[in-house]
């Protein structure tokens, strides 16, 4: 039995169905990533697991007993706010103490349990300050104390770390994974941030349109996408829409109007229908002078495309180039850049060979 | 001239010095001519605490003015409550059937003509043949304060985040406590503000009051406009010095406040 299960949850604002039928088992333990576009319904489906709104339909289990109905005070649920709504007239200290006076803790234990974390958030000597006498990250950090405070079994994280900037950010979504391991908790954030949900979570689930497209850990999102729209949605891709022309031992041949016939590895499931995307992420397109020498011993089949370099975007780790095909069609590629002096670099204007083997290729329905 | 806008200018200065006076002046002149020796008010014949003399004693007058300071110290502390009160329900509650009506109705006084109010609640008054008097006053300038206070706390409800309210739900609050540990501390100063300006309006109303008040139970304005028809007495301006004193305290004590309780380094949470 999973820590939380939500079971066919809908909720329609008037007319807008904001989450629809969604169904996800959620273990206890785990650091679970709601990521989609802005409107998709992962705010709406959070703010329904912290009480402040009510399911239209469905069930939502915590450790086996339905909270569907249950208020948002009498839920062992926590939430920590995208804008961390801290008491504006409140110190530090009763901040992170509210929810434990509401709980009727006594007062020692308050004392103590506030100070273990203040410790925890890194706050030691700013108990007494008002929340406008703090840093953005100071801010951020009563806020993960205060929600933390009444240990509940899950924390809500409403894209915690959007106001930091990029810096900060990255500091503290390292500190949030490492307090997340030590204390065992659930964490489930809401973020549209795929690289601070790919970094953090154990396991993600895509939104779409109020539903789930797809739940998988990081590296399956990245590398098996259930459909072209989260091919697209997460991370950059080149794709070729074609049609399949062969099939055999696993190996479709795709013929594409824009890249010639293209040799891809089928994934499993395998696609059912004729009319396909070729997809391949810009990192696994190489780049060369010449075109690689076949390898007839491997079992790489290797896919070529011949074209001009027309941009160069040197990134400081890595360096990304546009290179148009004779048809027009235009492939990105990024290559890492592994020595200081550039002597593999290429220029604009230049005759390339653009390569990728068989097996980094995704299909994909259209 | 980087720093012309922070520098007063002549034109500045001479705009801002006409401003001042052209508020100013009259009430100077008031308070002046209130220590007037004089027993005509536009002659001045030295200086004297006389017309001071002549309002403590005048018996009728003391009265009125101890009869509308309770009339507006109970106006608007009702006022307060139910202003109050409404501005929650308004920018809270769920939208409720005729929240639109409800909220048209209750500020229609800040537009409704002072005569026709009173009128009305003068005909209503006599319909339940109630005695006119100190709470038919009250309850008139209840009426017509409540929508100012309801104007202020509402505007303040408005910059308040919502999630404040929700955050203090998650952590345990029921919703009534969430707003008494939450959001009423937040509103503090527009709720003591809204006391205030129905304090004051209460204070210096002679439409109203005229048509809801009864023999012996005259307001001060009452009291002073039937006073000055039959000739200006220095003892007006004495008493109206007086009150604008009054009107200066609280607002001096009430801006200390304020800025005492934004100030205040830690506070020592209830509970």
């Amino acid at each position: 039995m999973p820590l939380l299960r939500i079971e066919g949850v809908a909720k329609s604002f008037g007319n807008f169905r904001a989450v629809d039928q969604l169904s996800l088992d959620i273990r206890a333990g785990e650091f679970f990533a709601l990521l989609g576009p802005s409107g998709c319904g992962k705010t709406t489906l959070l703010r329904m697991l912290a009480g402040f709104e009510t399911a239209d339909e469905g069930r939502i289990l915590l450790g086996g007993s339905d909270i569907a109905q249950v208020l948002p005070h009498e839920r062992p649920v926590n939430m920590m706010f995208q804008n961390y709504a801290l008491f504006p007239h409140l110190s530090v200290r009763d901040n992170i103490a509210f929810g434990l006076r509401r709980a009727g803790m006594a007062r020692r234990d308050i004392a103590t349990r506030v100070a273990e974390m203040v410790a925890l958030v890194k706050l030691e000597g700013l108990e007494k300050r008002k929340p406008d006498q703090l840093s953005g990250g100071q801010r951020q950090r009563v806020a993960l104390a205060r929600s933390l405070a009444r240990r509940p079994q899950v924390l809500l994280l409403d894209e915690p770390l959007a106001a930091l900037d990029k810096k900060l950010r990255e500091s503290t979504q390292g500190e949030l994974m490492e307090l997340q391991r030590r204390l065992g908790m659930t964490f489930i954030i809401v973020t549209h941030d795929q690289e601070e949900a790919m970094t953090m979570a154990g396991r993600i689930g895509v939104m779409d349109a109020g539903r789930l497209v797809q739940v998988a850990t990081p590296r399956n999102l990245y590398e098996a996408p259930a459909s072209r729209w989260i091919a697209e949605f997460v991370g950059d891709i080149n794709l070729f829409n074609g049609q399949i022309a062969a099939r055999e031992n696993g190996r479709l041949t795709v013929s594409t109007a824009e890249a010639g016939a293209l040799a891809v590895s089928e994934l499993w499931p395998p696609v059912t229908k004729e009319m396909v995307s070729v997809g391949i992420r810009p990192e696994k397109v190489k780049l060369s002078r010449r075109a690689p020498a076949s390898d007839a011993g491997a079992s790489q089949t290797i896919n070529r495309l011949e074209g001009v370099v027309t941009d160069v975007n040197y990134l400081g780790g890595v360096t990304s180039y546009r290179v148009k095909l004779e048809t027009g069609a235009v492939v990105r590629s990024s290559m890492a850049n592994t020595a200081r002096l550039d002597v593999d670099a290429y220029l604009a204007g230049q005759r390339v060979v653009a390569w990728f083997t068989a097996d980094d290729c995704l299909v994909l329905e259209q | 001239m980087a720093h012309s806008a922070t520098r007063l200018t002549r034109f500045n200065m001479t705009s801002l010095a006409l401003g001042l006076a052209f508020l100013y002046l009259p009430i100077v002149i008031l308070v002046i001519y209130s220590f007037n020796a004089s027993r005509l008010v536009t002659v001045w014949g030295g200086w004297s605490l006389r017309w001071y003399h002549e309002f403590f004693s005048d018996r009728a007058m003391l009265d009125a003015a101890w009869m509308s300071l309770s009339v507006a110290a109970v106006s608007a502390t009702l006022a307060t409550l139910l202003g109050t009160l409404a501005a929650v329900g308004l920018a809270r509650g769920e939208r409720f059937r005729g929240r639109a009506l409800f909220s048209g109705m209750l500020y229609s006084p800040l537009v409704m003509p002072e005569v026709i109010s009173g009128l009305s609640l003068l005909l209503l008054f006599v319909a339940l043949n109630a005695e006119r008097g100190f709470w038919t006053v009250t309850i008139a300038h209840t009426t017509l304060t409540m929508c100012f206070v309801t104007v202020v706390v509402q505007s303040r409800l408005a910059t308040l985040d919502r999630s404040l309210e929700e955050a203090a739900m998650d952590l345990g609050c029921d919703p009534v406590r969430a707003f008494l540990l939450v959001t009423l501390p937040l509103i503090v100063p527009a709720i003591v503000a809204g006391w205030m300006l129905a304090f004051t309006l209460s204070l210096d109303d002679v439409v109203i009051a005229s048509f809801t008040t009864g023999p012996g139970s005259a307001t001060l304005p009452i009291r002073i406009y039937s006073e000055v028809r039959l000739g200006v007495k220095p003892e007006i301006n004495a008493i109206c010095t007086l009150v604008i004193a009054l009107i200066a305290v609280i607002i001096v004590v009430a801006s200390f406040a304020s800025k005492l309780s934004s100030a205040r380094g830690e506070s020592a949470a209830p509970l």
